[in-house]
């Protein structure tokens, strides 16, 4: 079942940053790239469980704070030559600019989807 | 297609599956059956994770997807019980019968454990894979005291990796000496005295009787009645083949699995290799000559003709981090032998090189042992050196004729040598890597092969046949970019900005074509820096190329949170800052509270969302200890308390930190001054230090005290305090004007020249020129931690979104 959410608004982000939604102990860090676009992806580097919302964005990557390690915010992967994988969540805008996250329930956790 | 079928799946097999597969991919269907519950890792790692360096992840080699990918089955968490040579198959503990074509024993070894009384006790174990290292790190969490039996090279692994958890380790051994298989008497005094130093205790020529204690260990007695408390026993006595399944099934056992030099054992289509095999008479319990009986059995197995395995020379590299330990070969006196020998009991070094007929049969080194590779290579050439048998040590002056550099070695070296121990990485796949695949530098090298990946040792011979090999081609491909995304060095970076009035990163990677289009972690925060050195008032500094620390003004800690270091000019403070310090730290229960090494003081662990709340009731300026920038002013209290003191140190620093805080730098600088002589602040280890003489003052730049020790350079004597700021904004604005991002001054000053350095700065017009533009620099700065917390949408980004979220949303969203 999904279900979809107002994370936030527009107006509340900033271009190459990102925001952080908390649920319940699980994070989902909302990034706004350079063309408008809105990624989301889980708040944690499959590393060393870095906060991959303070990391630096680079087109539709972002490199964690932590270790540097690169993942794509399309599908979530970690890129060469580290392994591994994120969670990414389907977010969008509306018409009157509020950040719409689509949450899958029960394939939330990350281990599992 | 033929079946493979491996038992285990540790490093000598699996490296002899990637060679098979790099020589004849399609060939064999190929089955691993591995009996710990991991893919593939580094079992020479593992004093690494214990010392909390690595953790399992980092020690992998062959991730599960590796497995897929080549289309391997894996059986992991099962052991193989029978072989039925008659009907070739294998049958395993979990019911599992398959059949083999070609069946490869790689079933390793298993630790020795001493057939002590009380051997079977709680908290006695072994070290030798993941599950023991888990059993050292919870252990300390409750107990004490550690013996470790055995001061081998696993044995002292083990218990310096017991000493980081903080535990009190006692090393027992049994010979009189450590480690006397892989050192001689005089490297191995050394070695112990330098443990010792690191906290170590030695019982030596102590025979192990009886483990003692209850359900769980308390102690070890000794055959001489003597005996020691223990919560936890580690034997690390040395390791025994194991063999068992091998010998249960009518193959020929000595010591390990007998096998020739084509890695067979007596019975058709059945091999092993690894430290199960037995070669010659030698068991090897190295990397380096398992990879190489896996190279010979991979041949075989492929159908390609080679000479087979013809035994190894062993070199050894102990793994403690502040101690250099090499040996190689045979390296004690013997009659026929002679030896060249250096020792130096002040700096700690010992290296001997001994010769037979003019070739280098073996070496040990202590100390220093950037050598090691070098020689080790000599060993394996078996080349004559007679004549040069003291330049080997001594270098060229020590005799006649050209020592050899480590690129002629390399360039000797042919392509089958293994260069990487740790992951098997031949002279041929770096060469490879370099000229197929276009690596450039060691990290290339590394990414595209693994080699240097490990423990590192053989970085200088990785570089040295990277340098050997494009050498000799053609120069020009060395040159490297300021990062991957560009071909372009700082300098042609720097010179478009300037010719171009490039203003903004993104007009810099399209102007100069970058293959990212937003660049990357590397170049981005650089750009920015010399885009705010060369245009101070027309660049807009843009927080999204900015690293973590320096966008959030504080300082990211492993668990996410942030440390905040308010300014304390000159390591000068007051009764009411450290009130309000103070206050703070209990206010928003900060949970650790550090004087730093700079002078002033550390709160860590404060939350994103609390950090500017906790910068308002502050109210002090940001210590900038996080960013490339000026940290610290350090200081000595100088005339105003002490008796030797000559000069006001205290006001000098006070007075250069407030000038200079705030200054956007290549890397981040560090400053001290000394009011006299005995330079108490320890000026001479600064990015710039000031040491105060009778009537003036002495400015020392160019020095280091972290990663690589450096001592730092007389720039100059000067008279006044003027003076003093005076150079001090100079060189300053010299380095951030002409150093690479990421260079600290100690780099930088060896590369450009200390000479050079002075020459820029001599005339006082041109020191006048550079102050002028770094005053312009300074006099644009503002206090980042009163900015953000002024402007809303600055502070805004510290906290966590708010949105309308449905309770039923949260609740039933699973934890992480």
């Amino acid at each position: 079942m999904t279900t979809r959410i107002i994370a936030g608004h527009s107006s509340e982000f900033m271009n190459r940053r990102s925001r952080v939604l908390r649920l319940d102990g699980f994070e989902i860090a909302i990034f706004k790239l350079s063309d408008g676009s809105f990624k989301a992806i889980e708040n944690s580097c499959p590393h060393k469980g870095g906060k991959l919302g303070d990391g630096m964005v680079c087109d539709h990557h972002v490199f964690c704070p932590l270790h540097d390690w690169k993942i794509n915010l399309n599908d979530g992967k970690v890129q060469h030559p580290d392994t591994g994988c994120v969670a990414t969540f389907p977010v969008e805008l509306d018409g009157s600019g509020n950040v719409i996250l689509t949450l899958d329930i029960g394939a939330v956790n990350p281990k599992v989807s | 297609m033929k079946k493979l079928v491996m038992i285990g799946n540790g490093m000598a097999g699996v490296s002899f599956v990637e060679q098979l597969l790099k020589l004849s991919p399609n060939r064999y269907e190929i089955t691993i059956i591995g009996a710990e519950p991991h893919p593939n890792y580094n079992r020479i790692m593992l004093s690494s994770v214990l010392a909390g360096e690595a953790t399992m992840q980092d020690i992998i080699l062959n991730n599960w997807d590796w497995y897929t990918d080549n289309g391997i089955t894996l059986h992991t968490g099962q052991t193989v019980t029978a072989v039925d040579i008659a009907s070739g198959t294998v049958t395993t503990d979990a019911g599992l019968t398959i059949a083999y074509d070609e069946l490869v024993f790689a079933t390793g070894s298993m630790p020795f454990m001493l057939p002590l009384p009380g051997a079977d006790k709680e908290g006695v174990i072994a070290f030798r894979d993941i599950k023991d290292c888990e059993t050292m790190i919870e252990t300390a969490k409750n107990y004490r005291k550690a013996i470790v039996i055995g001061g081998g090279l696993l044995g002292l692994e083990a218990a310096r990796g017991l000493l980081n958890l903080n535990m009190e380790v006692s090393v027992v051994h049994v010979m009189g000496y450590l480690m006397e298989r892989q050192l001689d008497p005089t490297a191995s005094t050394m070695l112990r005295e330098e443990l010792e130093r690191q906290g170590m205790r030695f019982l030596m020529e102590k025979q192990s009787d009886a483990i003692i204690g209850e359900d769980r260990v308390q102690g070890l007695s000794f055959k001489d009645g003597t005996v020691e408390e223990a919560d936890l026993i580690v034997m690390a006595v040395g390791i025994r083949p194991n063999v068992q399944l091998a010998k249960q099934s009518g193959i020929e056992v000595n010591r390990g699995i007998v096998v020739g030099d084509h890695m067979g054992t007596g019975i058709p289509n059945i091999h092993a290799v690894g430290e199960c095999a037995e070669h010659r008479g030698i068991v090897y319990g190295l990397v380096a000559p398992l990879y190489e009986q896996g190279a010979a059995l991979a041949k075989k197995l492929a159908g390609v003709d080679s000479v087979g395995y013809q035994g190894s020379v062993l070199s050894t590299k102990l793994k403690i981090s502040g101690v250099n330990v090499f040996s190689a070969g045979s390296f004690m006196d013997a009659p026929g032998t002679k030896a060249v020998r250096i020792q130096d009991d002040l700096n700690g070094v010992y290296k001997k090189v001994v010769f037979e007929n003019g070739k280098i049969i073996g070496a040990v080194m202590f100390g220093d042992t950037t050598e090691g590779s070098r020689i080790f290579s000599l060993i394996r050439s078996g080349e004559d050196c007679t004549g040069r048998e003291k330049e080997i040590l001594y270098g060229s002056s020590g005799g006649s004729g050209k020592p050899l550099s480590l690129t002629d070695m390399a360039a000797a070296m042919s392509g089958d040598e293994i260069v990487c121990g740790c992951n098997g990485v031949t002279k041929d796949t770096i060469v490879e890597a370099i000229t197929e695949k276009g690596c450039v530098s060691i990290g290339e090298i590394k990414a595209c092969t693994k080699a240097s990946g490990s423990c590192g040792g053989c970085k200088p011979m990785v570089e040295a046949i990277l340098q050997s090999t494009v050498g000799a081609d053609n120069v020009k491909k060395v040159k490297e970019g300021i990062c991957s995304c560009t071909t372009h060095s700082r300098d042609e970076v720097v010179e478009m900005i300037q010719r171009m009035r490039l203003t903004t990163t993104k007009e810099v990677m399209h102007v100069l074509e970058w293959s990212n289009p937003e660049g990357c972690s590397k170049c981005r925060p650089a750009l920015n820096y010399y885009l705010g050195m060369i245009w101070p008032v027309e660049h807009e500094d843009e927080l999204d190329s900015r690293f973590v620390n320096e966008r959030n003004h504080a300082n990211i800690q492993k668990d996410g949170t942030f440390s905040v270091v308010p300014r304390i000019y000159g390591g000068v403070t007051t009764p009411e800052d450290l009130k309000r310090i103070a206050d703070v730290a209990q206010k928003y229960d900060v949970p650790l509270v550090k004087i730093t090494g700079g002078q002033r003081l550390d709160l860590l662990g404060v939350k994103k969302e609390d950090l500017t709340k906790v910068w308002a009731d502050l109210d002090m300026p940001s210590g900038y200890a996080y960013g490339k920038t000026l940290r610290t002013v350090k200081t000595c209290v100088g005339n105003t308390f002490c008796r030797f003191g000559t000069q006001d140190a205290i006001k000098m620093g006070v007075e250069m930190e407030k000038k200079f805080e705030r200054l956007n730098t290549p890397h981040k600088v560090k400053l001290a001054v000394s009011g006299c002589p005995r330079n108490c602040a320890e000026a001479t280890i600064k990015d710039l230090g000031v040491v105060a003489i009778d009537g003036g003052w002495e400015i020392y730049v160019g020095g280091n005290g972290g990663t690589k020790v450096r001592a730092a350079d007389l720039l100059v004597k000067v008279k006044t305090e003027e003076e003093v700021l005076e150079w001090t904004g100079a060189y300053l604005q010299y380095y951030r004007e002409t150093a690479n991002y990421g260079e600290r001054t100690s780099e930088w000053s060896v590369r450009v020249g200390l000479d050079n350095i002075k020459k820029a700065l001599e005339d006082k017009e041109q020191r006048e020129s550079y102050v002028s533009r770094i005053e312009k620099s300074l006099s644009l700065t503002k206090d980042p931690w009163k900015q953000i917390i002024e402007d809303e949408g600055l502070s805004k980004a510290f906290d966590a979104l708010t949105g309308p979220i449905p309770a039923e949303i949260a609740s039933s969203i699973e934890k992480n």
